[in-house]
């Protein structure tokens, strides 16, 4: 009896791609000329240091920012920009630096909220709770009380979120984005503020994702370690413009990357 | 009644058959699933324990050999354990949060071929010391979680087992069979091997057979008219003998309905959910339900503070008075009864105790206080006492005889006698039938007329007729002074403070008592948030200044409490310090049952113990500790000590003994 050895996710095609993207907010040029692409099935790191417009870019892959130039090209279409509505439906979820959750809400209402865009029937029946809906709000339940387990938060369900400590509120958040059954999730530094024990819980989770439902992840992350563990590839942006692409030993050892970011130890 | 007929089945698996005839349309077990309670039936489990048995057999495993069984309260495996026993073999429980090495010693020790397994967790588990388990060949496992991609060969999902027993069970020959085995089995044969967590020296395997265990259940089925009505939330772990007692055999004899729990953190929650009849908890779980209680008072509002302080006034006034059915005057009755309403219905429907119809506690001493209070709100709270030798009850409570310092008249159909240097002897219906693999502590623990020695010492309250028990046997120690020096019982006193979580006393060959305490995160952080004491960490909140003023004065209480007692009043604490970690299990510094290694302590923090007796006003200290994962890591710390008031021994007048 042995241990499984790595991860055997069959990296496929391009799931999606970024074109030349430049964004600027009046003067301030957040991101320069940028083209990278995530491919099906893998687990890519957008890493850089503070500022080097990381979220920007998760954020123009989502639809909240429009980038001036360039082109994304998600499941084969391409766009000059992408709207939030056509991200989610199209299977994109994702989670943020700061946590958006819903407050005063349960974690098990937060995380249906996440399914609200596979609620069919329409807003009466569901108001009546009454046959066709009811089933529907069943099997919604069932879905989300399988991500319950599969995250191991059923001690919170009920316990509103604002009450929740950080780390747990992560969790919920990242239930939320997989009530979505997305194809491409984009994590905000899902490790900040975390200790060890956390993050190693936290890598466990995203790599249970990925080899479990075998969702397409693009994260953005500061530690380092986390990154060379869990990526397939690695994209670098310092100050708005792409400085190395590749795998993550690649990288590490890329001068610029070294220079801008890294380090070397003394 | 039920307990009476399970008297002509002599093994667990005779008397499931039983149930599944008697009973077969009631509930017998219950689990929390993706959120919602699941329910198999009598019936239901026989059908699945006998495909289950089935297909174990295909595998391989054989009348008489031991199978380990690891894991929490799940189905499964209480399944496990009855299809174990129906092919004769003997099941090995081992506690699911033993690390590597413990597992590789119980797994070695028993010689075990095949492991039945919860999860993943415990599968890594056992891999990482595959080369200490040589004759270890097969693993079946609960949760298919992260086991996806492992290696099958030597490994296999309960569910195919039970999957492959099913269909071989269809042809009439196969069922045939397997209903011989069942009669067959004989009430004499091993029926379980308990390894008891031992708090000196290593694990032994305590041997029951089947007939025993049932003649001891039945008699505590009959002692609280327990029915196949009742039910019980099974939450502790599944490898201790209580729990193997008063669920699994216990609910065999009686046909009652077992609920697991979600998992282990949920436990408070299912327990309001499932509403037992029957409960069990150890004083450490009652402390800590009324410390959550007390701390969540303190944030209320001014009018139910006010109304709850006010109620358990009037509950200790009259309570426990009313539950022994004693006289109470008129106004009394109407204030509990209006308290019930208010505060105490409320209190138990939240704790999950509303149906509640006689609960145990044991293991350690009980503050008098926190058994008054549950007592008082009107849980039926007793206590019993016993061993994984004894399978159990040696002495329990009846209903109207309950005292806080006592543990009860001897059981029905047991046999007590105190030797000579005051250990307690029993002989009981369900006593073990020796340790497996080891003959020299068998004899050892027996006397020559065959009687067992608990290795507890106590002795018979004159007035009530009740055993009381005074600490472990070898524990007992004396002051260089000649003052007894009994250490639990100074510790439990420690204890009883919500703000203490553990204590540690040394005294023996001593010129005075000194305690190690650690603080409870949970009571003393609600404390500081309180007062606005600032800290970063356990550490840093242990070692405050204010929080040792606080503790202090709970030691000075002890003190003074000791010097009433004129047998206890050369024992009072002189010097204390609070420790910069909590004491731990996975350590080493407690037992699974988190009973204090006194010994291992002493070794482990022998700078402090220096300290303590060299009169320094602080020691440095550097510990390793062992992470959930297994890795270890250190702490060090400068640990402050302070000295106590002796208080002039003062005996009370006229207190009971």
């Amino acid at each position: 009896m042995r241990a499984p050895s790595g991860p055997d996710v069959a990296v496929g095609e391009v799931l999606l791609s970024v074109e030349n993207v430049s964004l600027s907010f009046g003067g301030v040029k957040a991101v320069s000329d940028v083209s990278f692409d995530i491919r099906k099935g893998e687990i890519r790191a957008i890493i850089g240091p503070n500022g080097a417009g990381k979220t920007s870019m998760l954020n123009i892959i989502n639809g909240f920012y429009h980038p001036q130039q360039g082109r994304i090209t998600f499941k084969g279409m391409t766009r000059a920009k992408m709207r939030p509505y056509e991200a989610a439906y199209g299977g994109i979820a994702r989670t943020f630096q700061n946590v958006a959750l819903f407050r005063g809400m349960t974690a098990l209402d937060n995380i249906m909220a996440g399914r609200s865009l596979k609620m069919h029937r329409g807003f009466f029946w569901q108001l009546l709770r009454h046959g066709p809906a009811l089933e529907e709000e069943v099997e919604h339940r069932r879905r989300v009380e399988e991500i319950i387990d599969f995250l191991k938060i059923q001690e919170i369900r009920r316990t509103p979120v604002g009450r929740l400590p950080y780390g747990l509120q992560k969790r919920v958040e990242l239930g939320r984005a997989l009530a979505m059954e997305p194809d491409l999730l984009l994590l905000d530094e899902p490790m900040a503020g975390m200790n060890l024990e956390e993050k190693e819980d936290m890598s466990r989770f995203i790599l249970d994702v990925n080899d479990h439902y075998g969702t397409t992840i693009a994260l953005i992350e500061h530690d380092m370690g986390v990154v060379m563990d869990l990526s397939d590839r690695v994209v670098v942006l310092d100050h708005g413009v792409k400085i190395a692409d590749g795998t993550p030993a690649q990288v590490k050892s890329d001068q610029a990357v070294i220079d801008a970011y890294l380090g070397v130890a003394h | 009644m039920a307990a009476d007929a399970a008297a002509a089945a002599d093994t667990f698996p005779k008397l499931l058959v039983r149930n599944a005839r008697l009973f077969g349309a009631r509930p017998a077990m219950r689990h929390k699933d993706l959120g919602i309670w699941q329910t198999w039936t009598w019936a239901e489990v026989l059908d699945l324990v006998r495909a289950y048995a089935v297909g174990l057999n295909r595998l391989g495993i054989k009348r008489g050999e031991t199978v380990a069984i690891v894991g929490a309260n799940r189905p499964k495996l209480y399944w496990s354990v009855m299809a174990v026993q129906m092919l004769g073999a003997v099941p090995v429980p081992v506690y699911a949060d033993a690390v590597a090495d413990e597992l590789a010693y119980v797994l070695s020790h028993a010689e075990v071929r095949f492991a039945v397994v919860e999860d993943q967790e415990q599968v890594d588990k056992i891999l990482a010391v595959m080369d200490r388990l040589p004759k270890l060949q097969e693993m079946i496992y609960d949760e298919r979680r992260g086991l996806r991609d492992y290696d099958h060969t030597h490994l296999h999902p309960i569910d195919d087992v039970i999957e492959e027993g099913r269909k071989a069970l269809a042809d009439p020959e196969v069922a045939a069979w397997l209903d011989a085995e069942i009669e067959g089995g004989k009430g004499s044969d091993p029926s379980i091997i308990l390894y008891t967590s031992g708090t000196t020296g290593v694990s032994k395997g305590v041997v029951l057979t089947g007939e025993r265990s049932i003649v001891a259940a039945s008699d505590s089925v009959r002692f609280d008219k327990l029915t196949e009505k009742d039910v019980a939330l099974a939450y502790l772990p599944l490898a201790w003998v209580g729990d193997h007692y008063l669920n699994y055999a216990q609910g065999l004899v009686a046909g009652f309905c077992t609920a697991c729990p979600e998992n282990s953190d949920t436990a408070m929650q299912d327990l309001r959910e499932i509403g037992p009849t029957f409960y069990f908890a150890p004083p450490r779980t009652l402390e800590l339900l009324l410390t959550r209680v007390t701390i969540r008072m303190e944030d209320a509002g001014f009018l139910k503070r006010k109304m709850f302080h006010f109620f358990i006034d009037v509950a200790r006034k009259y309570g426990e008075r009313i539950l022994n059915k004693e006289p109470v005057p008129i106004f009394g009755r109407l204030l509990y009864w209006l308290g019930e309403l208010l505060v105490y219905g409320p209190l138990k429907n939240v704790l999950g105790f509303s149906k509640v119809r006689v609960a145990y506690t044991a293991g350690e001493a009980i503050g008098p206080d926190l058994f008054a209070f549950y007592r008082s709100i009107g849980l039926n709270l007793k206590q019993l006492y016993g061993q994984t030798e004894a399978f159990l009850y040696l002495t329990a409570q009846p209903d109207g005889q309950i005292y806080a310092d006592t543990v009860g008249p001897v059981f029905p159909n047991v046999d007590i006698r105190i030797a000579e240097d005051g250990e307690v002897l029993f002989k009981s219906p369900g006593m073990f039938e020796g340790y497996f693999k080891d003959e020299q502590k068998t004899a050892e623990v027996m006397t020559p007329d065959g009687y067992v020695k608990t290795g507890d010492a106590g002795f018979f309250d004159e007035k009530t007729g009740h055993l009381k028990i005074i600490d472990r046997a070898k524990d007992v120690g004396r002051l260089n002074n000649g003052t007894l020096f009994p250490p639990k019982y100074i510790e439990n006193k420690l204890k009883f403070y919500p703000n203490i979580r553990e204590a540690v006393a040394y005294g023996d060959k001593r010129d005075f008592v000194a305690v190690m305490l650690n603080i409870d995160l949970t009571a003393v952080g609600s404390w500081a948030e309180r007062n606005n004491v600032v800290y970063a960490s356990y550490q840093e909140l242990a070692q405050h200044p204010l929080v040792y003023d606080m503790i202090e004065k709970h030691v000075a209480e002890v003190n003074k409490s000791l010097a009433a007692d004129k047998m206890m009043a050369g024992a009072q604490i002189k010097r204390f310090l609070i420790l910069h970690k909590e004491l731990d299990a996975d350590d080493g510094e407690l037992t699974r049952t988190q009973k204090v290694r006194r010994g291992f302590i002493a070794e482990r923090y022998a700078p402090l113990i220096k300290a303590l007796y060299g009169g320094a006003p602080e020691a440095d200290i550097a510990t390793e500790v062992t992470f959930e994962d297994g890795r270890k890591g250190v702490i060090k710390a400068r640990v402050k000590i302070r000295d106590m008031k002796i208080e002039p021994a003062s005996p009370a007048m006229g207190k009971a003994a």
